[in-house]
């Protein structure tokens, strides 16, 4: 029986907690999100909008229901971008380092660096501002500055898995490269990227709000948290409330997942699990 | 006078029996050796007279040292007790040392605890001293030496040398040699045993192996899962053993000569010629891990390659299976020329060291023995393969309900045998064993062995078996190749170069190597001197 800690109880909760509320918004959310309603502008928090309601009597909690839905999508899917492309990457680099040819290692990895070196926000507000402010753009630029990440924690993971007997043992038997990083490599390092497809999934809310927040997000009147935020800046000091409730949801929903992450990954992580009596770790990691 | 005794001790952890109502005794200057199987319990019989527990330790009975009872001590009177009285030396020189700091750094630290207000002169002076205790010379090994630039011998002689730097009463050594070659392995052990003449130090000695310890030990203790099953006084010891455990060790212990009668065929199966692999190193000339090496293996035969741990062997094993370029020779199988591909793959496979590293935790042994299928030009069924598969788990002595298992639910023998059910499961014309058993305890080792002789007669596969130990060489192979420093030095039937060897090398390896039957006549010929 495995022990859960509480990081990844808590962790997890809040994240099936947003989840499952992004989820609700696509059936019904307390009331349109694009209705406007100007006699009732600016109500306070209470039993009719359980968050209040903003400049243009719009519900609060309807809109933020739909940012949380907007923010998860657009940050699953970039991640999946990242991670689909990187991960391959980070394979090939580490197989042709491990194979004598490191020029495509090299030239990799390299063109990683070069990525990694714009500051990950400013290459995204760079793509969104060439191809115009859509969602799609913003998925894209997210996505564009995750692959490097996949990339590199891949190939790393690899490096260690290459020189193992079982590897030798597949080549023993014949199978080619593509073959043993795909049957071998990838299976034994999936635990590794699954905690980081948590932590950048929390990187990449953070920066979908930010985006939205500069305009360079999904464009109005698709509500989402970062516009939100913005729009509440200069009504803040009279209604807080407006700011109090897309902020706090951006934190929860990235404090679930970063706990969520550092759960999972006391959970894989065979070096950290309970010690075997001889004192030794157990060494499989199933 | 009796340094040490162990009364009714027994330990749980976790609620967990490890050690059963033990009961032995070691008296100062004298040898005791604590031999067993892997989970027998003898490492933590050692770890608990120094109380370095786990958590969750509970001890029961007396560990009385000088009569004084250590179980009743505190951490803080052990560390005392640790100090002053007892020296540890631990099975893996390797990563016993501390890579950042000299080697003189850290006998000097050791000095220092117990002797804390030591001049800086007496301390250099004092740890030159124990350096050369342990034979290692001032002028090749100065006290700002690094581990790094150590072989494991060195860095076990450095770790000795810590242990008594304290001078202690007791030396617990556990595993001392495992993890070292045979030369270097006789020439600690003769150190150890140096230590109890001239100092008079007790030392318990454990092993896996009754052949390591039957030279050196007074008294035998006999583990097995965690109660002693049988202990007496070396001289007498092998003659008037009981118990079936001991005698087995013991059968595990003797190797037996290969039997001669097999016949080779004419068949040359594999052919290396002077094959020369080299590594570039930075500013210094290449390195040839293989120089110039070239032999032949016939159909029918088993070949032996002996040598030290960075002689060479595994890079030209490496070489033969495709899994390295070479820089010069050829290698041909079957008569064709062999560079990795697939078609030739099929004729020879391979059994690693390793029995915990060589599988992919994450596959079933169904899915790891049928591995090897992919290299057949026609693919077989999801069936067919599990036939083959069941039928080969089968011949190495497995079940069917280990099919669906996972390799962390075995033993390493057990692991051993599925790596050799995947070498010979696309029935291949050579297999090569890389140390294949050298990780396994005796008995189970001598199982394996058996096991690799009976199937590769019955099945018609020559094979390659490459180790550090011409002792096991020459329980399995009918022709030996002796390699050092990348070259071959002699090359001979087993049996011959056994009992005749002409190179100084091969010479050094078959003296160093532990042989129970001579160190049991050894033993009784000091004791007749004795009695005269």
């Amino acid at each position: 029986m495995k022990h859960f800690s509480i990081s990844f109880i808590v962790g997890g909760g809040l994240s099936v907690l947003f989840l499952m509320g992004a989820l609700l918004s696509f059936f019904w959310t307390p009331y349109d999100v694009e209705l406007l309603n100007i006699k009732g502008k600016f109500a306070s928090p209470g039993l009719e909008h359980l968050m209040g309601t903003d400049h243009f009597g719009r519900d609060i909690l309807s809109m933020v229901m739909v940012g949380t839905r907007n923010a998860i999508a657009v940050s699953l899917i970039a991640v999946g971008i990242g991670a689909t492309i990187g991960v391959p990457l980070g394979l090939w680099a580490a197989a042709t380092c491990m194979n004598g040819s490191r020029l495509i290692d090299e030239l990799l990895m390299r063109g990683n660096d070069l990525i990694f070196a714009f500051p990950s926000l400013l290459l995204a507000i760079l793509i969104t501002a060439v191809f115009g402010p859509s969602i799609i753009n913003a998925i894209i630029a997210i996505g564009i500055f995750n692959i490097p990440v996949f990339a590199r924690i891949s190939r790393g993971a690899a490096l260690s898995i290459w020189p193992k007997e079982y590897i030798s043992a597949a080549r023993v038997a014949g199978k080619g490269v593509s073959r043993i990083s795909y049957e071998h490599i990838l299976p034994n390092i999936l635990n590794l990227l699954i905690v980081q497809a948590t932590i950048q999934f929390s990187i990449a809310i953070i920066a979908e709000a930010s985006l939205s927040y500069v305009g360079l997000g999904s464009q109005p009147p698709n509500p989402s948290l970062g516009r939100m935020l913005n729009e509440a800046q200069t009504m803040i000091f009279f209604a807080p409330w407006l700011a109090y409730f897309p902020g706090g949801v951006i934190v929860a929903l990235v404090l679930g997942f970063n706990l969520m992450g550092d759960g999972i990954r006391d959970l894989l992580d065979p070096k950290l699990r309970q010690k075997s009596i001889t004192g030794k770790v157990s060494n499989d990691a199933s | 006078m009796t340094l040490l005794k162990v009364k009714d001790f027994s330990l749980s952890i976790n609620d967990e029996i490890i050690l059963h109502n033990i009961n032995m005794e070691i008296k100062a200057g004298k040898v005791l050796a604590i031999v067993g199987e892997s989970g027998s319990g003898k490492s933590m019989m050692s770890s608990a007279i120094i109380n370095l527990l786990p958590q969750g330790a509970k001890l029961k009975g007396k560990i009385l040292l000088n009569n004084d009872n250590l179980l009743d001590k505190s951490e803080r009177e052990m560390c005392l007790h640790r100090m002053n009285d007892l020296g540890m030396i631990f099975q893996e020189p390797m990563t016993a040392l501390n890579p950042l700091e000299t080697i003189g750094t850290q006998i000097m630290e050791a000095i220092k605890l117990t002797n804390p207000k030591i001049r800086y002169k007496d301390l250099l002076k004092k740890a030159e001293l124990i350096l050369e205790r342990v034979e290692m010379d001032k002028n090749r090994f100065p006290l700002n030496t690094y581990p790094h630039k150590l072989s494991g011998g060195q860095r076990q002689r450095v770790v000795i040398a810590i242990a008594l730097s304290q001078n202690p009463k007791l030396l617990i050594a556990d595993e001392p040699t495992t993890a070292l070659d045979v030369t270097t392995q006789a020439k600690i052990m003769k150190l150890l045993m140096k230590l109890v003449k001239d100092y008079g130090i007790g030392i318990i000695l454990v092993s896996h192996d009754l052949a390591v310890v039957a030279d050196l030990a007074d008294h035998i203790v006999i583990m097995r899962k965690g109660k002693v099953v049988e202990q007496g006084d070396t001289k007498t010891f092998f003659k008037s053993m009981k118990h079936s455990y001991s005698k087995q060790l013991f059968d595990a212990a003797k190797h037996k000569l290969y039997e001669k009668n097999i016949t080779v065929g004419s068949e040359v199966l594999l052919e290396v010629l002077n094959l020369t692999k080299e590594y570039n190193l930075a500013n210094k000339k290449p390195l040839k891990a293989v120089n110039n090496v070239s032999f032949t293996l016939n159909r029918g035969e088993n070949l032996g390659l002996v040598g030290e741990s960075g002689c060479g062997k595994s890079t030209l094993a490496r070489c033969i299976l495709g899994l390295e370029k070479f820089s010069k020779g050829k290698i041909h199988i079957a008569g064709r020329p062999f560079y990795g591909q697939k078609e030739l793959r099929r004729c020879i496979n391979v059994v690693f060291q390793d029995p915990f590293g060589s599988f992919n935790p994450r596959h079933t042994v169904e899915r790891l023995v049928a591995e090897p299928f992919y290299v057949l030009k026609k693919p077989l069924t999801t069936f067919e393969k599990r036939v083959k598969v069941l039928r080969m788990l089968k011949l190495v002595g497995l079940g069917d309900g280990d099919l669906k298992k996972y390799p962390h639910e075995f033993s390493g023998g057990q692991r051993q045998r599925i790596a050799i059910a995947r070498a010979l499961i696309t029935e291949p014309d050579i297999i090569l064993l890389d140390e294949s058993t050298s990780a396994l305890d005796v008995i189970i080792r001598t199982q394996i062995l058996d096991l690799l002789r009976d199937l590769t007669k019955k099945l018609g596969i020559s094979y390659l078996f490459i180790s550090h130990d011409l002792t096991t060489v020459k329980n399995i192979t009918n022709r030996v190749l002796v390699m050092k420093d990348g070259v071959i030095v002699e090359e001979g039937l087993t049996a011959e170069i056994y009992k005749n060897p002409k190179h100084h090398y091969t010479k050094s390896l078959i003296e160093a190597s532990p042989d129970i039957t001579r160190a049991i006549k050894s033993k009784e010929e000091n004791n007749n001197e004795n009695t005269l």
